[in-house]
């Protein structure tokens, strides 16, 4: 499986509450949340976000809270893939609970900037930023894992 | 090779006689949790994967803690939601208004979770559990809904750091001065992935509920857990409390710890935490009178509602009235710390200082409703985030500090020492 998009920049420790601030938890539409993704630290990132678009991040991705609104969030809002230098363990289970695209890789979180035009291809874990023409090798997802992403998250991927 | 408490607890859990940092297993649950806000789109789940029935319904607990009361009509469709839920399963350990208290609070105050217990729960604080000797940790609603189908989790088998506590604290210095302390030193990824383990000497100085306080922020640092052992002081809360068998664990002599880090309590001050992160600490001494105005006060949590907490505030408090620009919030966490708090006059002495004390909810913490900061507005906390926008407006401000610091800036209208109240 592979995705490419125009990426998202952002610093470290970007938490939960930013990513969908908890005044906006009594829904748990995912349409109604992505409305409100990222808003209290990027009011743009909805108005400019696309589908199959990329978020790059640095240290402690998703720290904070446990709500799985955060990653269903970023989700809806037409993301393919975060990548990050380190996630927050809780998110870092919850995304791929939900099958949103989550990779680790400090090197592309180091160099690439907001604005490029990045390709990732889970097979291989390779990051390519078409913008600089250079590739980083992340970790790839074990097949179980890339099922459950494939399926749209754990459950549909358990049951029949 | 030697194992970790929180090593053996696991290891105990999935059935082998041995785990090792990084293995991945599948470990029995005694107790699985979920709130208001996170369990409703666990059962949306539970129901779309056709599960027609829960693994245990004495081992699940739904508390209504966050948005209750409820503050709007979508508040009170989740809670309904799961209020239909737990009368169609049965569950036992269903809590609404008028039974519920803050979850973290409340579960240890019942004798649900209990030593050497395997948790998890669908809020990022279920780590507090920890204080007892249980292994416990925050996860999504994903992970609840399996866990309510199986009675069980997979886990990797998380490395320790060990922390060593030393000496006797002061008077004013609390549970949360050691816990803004650590998290000042190792910051809020510095226990990324792994225990935080806490031993020594200084551990029989800290109360049940300055440990429940330390392992609920153990989350700020990052940790999967942060653990205690099993003392004279755990044994006295959990006998008044239990209604099952549980186990005691003990890390073994031998156990393999990633770090050290020692914490002699008798050096602590009073710790507040800055905008915007936990790890932005300063002591009570580096801040200057009148430094820091203030807008909000907010006394509660499931990291310091507890009757300690309430006391410590009270004590300050008595005698004096709030400055006439800070609104101050008090928040038992639990109907029986409520309930207790009017019994030892707590109550009286809140309202005639000229603060509110509210029914128990997760509340102001992370934004809901009982006390939103407009833009600019300064808060200080004794809750346990401080992330942007997290009390209300994204322009507002939240400081973390203990209840004793907390009432005393109350008096005060700036961040100030109880001390020199």
């Amino acid at each position: 499986m592979k995705v490419q998009g125009k990426v998202h920049k952002y610093g470290s420790n970007v938490d939960t509450d930013v990513i969908i601030p908890a005044r906006y938890l009594n829904t748990a539409d995912p349409k109604e949340l992505a409305a409100h993704c990222m808003e209290d630290i990027d009011t743009e990132f909805v108005k400019n976000v696309k589908a199959g678009d990329i978020m790059v991040a640095d240290r402690n991705f998703g720290c904070g809270s446990s709500r799985e609104h955060a990653p269903i969030a970023i989700k809806a809002s037409g993301i393919s893939c975060v990548i990050a230098a380190t996630f927050a363990r809780i998110f870092y289970r919850n995304a791929i609970n939900i099958g949103l695209a989550i990779l680790e890789c400090e090197e592309a979180s180091k160099d690439i900037k907001d604005g490029d035009d990045v390709s990732v291809d889970f097979d291989t874990g390779i990051i390519t930023n078409n913008t600089s023409g250079k590739t980083y090798q992340a970790e790839p997802f074990p097949p179980f894992i890339q099922n459950i992403i494939e399926k749209g998250g754990l459950l549909n991927s358990i049951s029949k | 090779m030697g194992m970790t408490m929180t090593q053996k607890i696991l290891a105990a859990h999935a059935g082998l006689p041995e785990v090792k940092a990084g293995q991945l297993i599948e470990a029995k649950l005694d107790i699985v949790l979920g709130n208001d806000v996170t369990s409703p789109v666990a059962i949306n789940e539970f129901e779309r994967c056709g599960a027609s029935s829960v693994f245990d319904k004495s081992r699940i607990a739904l508390v209504m803690d966050h948005f209750t009361p409820n503050k709007d009509i979508k508040s009170a469709q989740h809670c309904k939601q799961v209020r239909e839920f737990a009368g169609k399963y049965d569950i036992d350990n269903y809590f609404d208004v008028g039974q519920m208290g803050i979850e973290h609070a409340l579960l240890p105050e019942k004798g649900i979770v209990l030593p050497g217990d395997t948790v998890i729960g669908a809020d990022s604080h279920t780590c507090t559990y920890g204080a007892l000797g249980a292994f416990s940790t925050g996860v999504g609603s994903t992970d609840m809904a399996a866990g309510m189908i199986s009675g069980k989790a997979w886990f990797k088998v998380p490395s320790a750091i060990k922390v060593v506590l030393k000496g006797k604290p002061a008077e004013n210095v609390s549970g949360k001065d050691v816990i803004l302390h650590l998290i000042g030193r190792i910051g809020v990824d510095g226990a990324l992935y792994r225990s935080l383990e806490f031993c020594g000497e200084g551990v029989k100085h800290l109360s049940m509920d300055d440990r429940l306080c330390i392992a609920n922020m153990a989350i700020e640092g990052g940790a999967k857990n942060g653990i205690f052992p099993v003392d004279d002081v755990t044994l006295a809360y959990v006998n008044e409390r239990a209604k099952r068998d549980y186990k005691v664990f003990e890390a073994d002599e031998d156990a393999q710890y990633d770090e050290v880090v020692e914490i002699d309590l008798s050096a602590l001050r009073p710790t507040v935490a800055f905008p915007h992160l936990p790890e932005n600490t300063k002591t009570i001494d580096e801040i200057k009178p009148e430094e820091v105005m203030i807008d909000q006060v907010v006394i509660g949590s499931c990291t310091n509602g507890r009757m300690e907490d309430m006391r410590a505030a009270a004590a300050i408090l008595k005698g004096r009235k709030v400055n006439k620009n800070v609104r101050t919030i008090v928040i038992p966490a639990t109907q029986k710390i409520y309930l207790d708090c009017i019994r030892e006059g707590l109550t009286e002495i809140f309202v005639e200082a000229g603060a509110v004390v509210s029914t128990p909810t997760c509340g102001p913490c992370l934004g809901g409703h009982m006390g939103i900061l407009a833009k600019g507005e300064r808060a200080v906390a004794t809750t346990n985030r401080n992330f942007v926008g997290r009390m209300g407006h994204p322009e507002s401000e939240v400081y973390l500090a203990s209840p004793a610091v907390a009432a005393a800036s109350a008096v005060a209208g700036y961040i100030a020492d109880p001390d020199k109240i």
